[in-house]
């Protein structure tokens, strides 16, 4: 089609989408096409299933037959191990889309006199991709070689060549190998593999596992040098992030409400921005998942899809709590507008975590997004990874357009507080609850502490909380109010 | 059974126990194939004159067979009887290691 524009031609890498959520961004549209890929790790890091969903991927998704030359584990093992995953090996194979052969290396049944070279393998291996016109090819772990014959010389001679004629025959290939103590694999397949390194590790720090994904190495292309967290469950492997952290993203005019007339009064009467992220901090029951229910209701009310992420509570416990104060959210998970997600981060570990609000996020669509509460996330691990995975999920969020909401746990007298501090700047709206006993009478307050692109309200109101719902009072003048304010964060009336 | 391109020995009188049968997998003609096939008549015929067969099969020609027996080295001579199964990987060049590696008894 000719384009409006003259564009200048500059050629591309060619490249094989692995269909692996989060790595054809990381990598730019996929791995290199007709080129050999290496993916290395540790044991059990997840390099046998990234080859394998590729594989099957390439088959089903992008019409790519592919050839898997398994060194380690059977037809019937492999079969069984990607069935959890729900890949049917036997029913691609049968539409000849996808073969394995298990090659058997075992030291002690072979014996060697004289020359040799490794055309067996190569033969088996053109026989394979003939059969079905594969396109891609996975050997996995091809190191196995190494344990199973003594001639480190001619092997070495033979894996060259096999990576060259795999590239002559313009196969799209991934080769596996085991992590070494100072190379990137143990017996240095990377000095044969030139075009693209990907790199998997899985380490567990105070008994929470993360895996993450780095790409090493990509020649002729550009590609983010992250370590990546990723996920490995029912459907395989998700990295994250989903999107680039380019900040190119949409900034929308319009607004949605808060769900609480008045403090949409106090935004221009109008509410948050679309697509906009905003934080609510405050003390213990200040009312923060109960302006964060407000604002799910409206969400619904309006017709819009919620998800709402729940880190302390159960779903009927929140429900039940709402309902309490005037917030009746069972109406809309019956009619599928509001979904309830609710997981305890310390279960899984932060990257994981990560990873499964991506993909209920993909998953489910919504226009709104609650998440109750970050601070949960700090109990898992550092502040700094906190505030590295929200920028991701932020990000994400808007280029998505999602409306989302966080909820932030404070401290009575910690005006430092490094949570809200670490991840204000992310955030487009703050608002502060706290409670403060003026003349000895508790009571809760409101202020939007900031606000961008609007003229909004700085005063503290009340926030009165009761069966009916959230209210706000009038404005608070008073002396003690003004000082807290200046103060930021929560804070207790002194003693 | 797989057919096979074979060369054959007619089988003397001899005990089944003692017989043996050997598979060669090549790859076409390449000197280290040429030199495995004599290097292997001649081993036989010095240890185990009219107790054996020699099948020779060429993977150019039948690549399918290679997965059966696992090959993955060109040369490769397997073993098929008398059990256990074994295989020896080169061009055969090293003769007491194929004495060995197939278990063969002295003809004395």
């Amino acid at each position: 089609m000719p384009s409006a524009k003259p564009k200048v031609v500059r050629k591309s890498l060619a490249k094989a989408p692995t269909g692996i959520q989060g790595l054809d961004e990381v990598t730019g549209g996929g791995l290199p096409k007709g080129r050999v890929t290496l993916v290395c790790g540790g044991a059990g890091c997840g390099k046998s299933l990234l080859a394998m969903e590729f594989l099957v991927h390439g088959a089903v998704r992008y019409g790519e037959p592919g050839v898997c030359m398994d060194f380690e584990e059977t037809e019937e093992k492999l079969r069984s191990n990607v069935a959890s995953l729900g890949f049917d090996l036997r029913a691609l194979a049968k539409r000849k889309k996808l073969l394995v052969d298990f090659v058997a290396v075992e030291r002690n049944q072979i014996a060697e006199s004289g020359e040799y070279n490794l055309e067996g393998l190569f033969i088996r291996l053109a026989h394979a991709v003939k059969t079905i016109k594969a396109k891609r090819v996975v050997l996995d772990s091809i190191e196995a070689l190494f344990s199973g014959l003594t001639d480190a010389t001619i092997l070495r001679a033979e894996l060259r060549r096999l990576f060259h004629w795999l590239e002559a025959h313009k196969l799209t290939a991934v080769v596996t190998g085991e992590a070494g103590e100072h190379t990137l694999t143990r017996h240095g397949l990377e000095e044969y593999i030139a075009d693209c390194v990907i790199g998997l590790d899985h380490r567990v720090t105070e008994q929470i596992s993360t895996r993450r994904l780095r790409v090493v190495k990509y020649r002729g292309t550009s590609h983010g040098t992250d370590e990546y967290p990723f996920l490995i469950d029912r459907e395989g492997i998700s990295v994250v992030p989903i999107t680039s952290l380019a900040l190119t993203h949409k900034s929308p005019t319009d607004r949605v409400s808060t769900g609480i007339p008045a403090l949409d009064d106090m935004m221009e009467g109008k509410g948050f921005f679309r697509g906009s992220s905003v934080l609510v901090s405050g003390t213990a029951g200040t009312g923060k998942s109960s302006l964060a229910a407000n604002f799910c209701r409206a969400a619904c009310a309006r017709g819009e899809s919620c998800l709402y992420f729940a880190f302390e509570e159960s779903p009927s416990q929140i429900v039940r709590n709402m309902r309490s104060v005037g917030v009746n959210l069972e109406t809309w998970l019956k009619k599928g507008l509001l979904h309830i997600n609710a997981m305890r981060p310390t279960s899984i570990g932060l990257e994981a975590h990560l990873a499964g609000v991506h993909k209920s996020i993909e998953r489910v669509r919504p226009s709104v997004v609650v998440i109750d509460p970050i601070t949960n996330l700090v109990s898992v691990t550092g502040t700094y990874n906190v505030k590295s995975m929200l920028m991701r999920l932020v990000d994400f969020l808007k280029v998505e357009q999602i409306t989302s909401m966080f909820t932030n746990l404070t401290f009575a007298g910690d005006p430092q507080e490094r949570t809200a501090a670490a991840v204000s700047s992310l955030m487009d709206t703050w608002i502060v609850l706290r409670d403060s006993k003026p003349n000895g009478r508790p009571r809760r307050e409101l202020y939007v502490l900031k606000s961008r692109g609007m003229a909004h309200s700085r005063e503290p109101r009340e926030l009165l909380v009761s069966a009916r719902g959230l209210e706000l009072g009038n404005i608070l003048r008073d002396h003690t109010v003004a000082t807290a304010v200046a103060g930021q964060g929560g804070i207790t009336a002194p003693e | 059974m797989k057919k096979s391109s074979a060369r054959k020995r007619r089988p003397a009188k001899t005990s089944r126990r003692d017989f043996y049968i050997l598979r060669l997998y090549i790859a076409g003609q390449t000197p280290n194939s040429i030199a495995a096939i004599a290097n292997l008549k001649k081993i036989c015929e010095d240890k185990l004159r009219g107790k054996y067969r020699i099948e020779v099969i060429d993977l150019l020609k039948k690549p399918q067979l290679a997965k059966g027996d696992q090959i993955i080295a060109i040369p490769t001579l397997v073993r098929r009887l008398p059990p256990p199964f074994k295989k020896i990987i080169g061009n055969l060049s090293k003769t007491e290691s194929v004495i060995v590696g197939l278990d063969l008894q002295p003809a004395r």
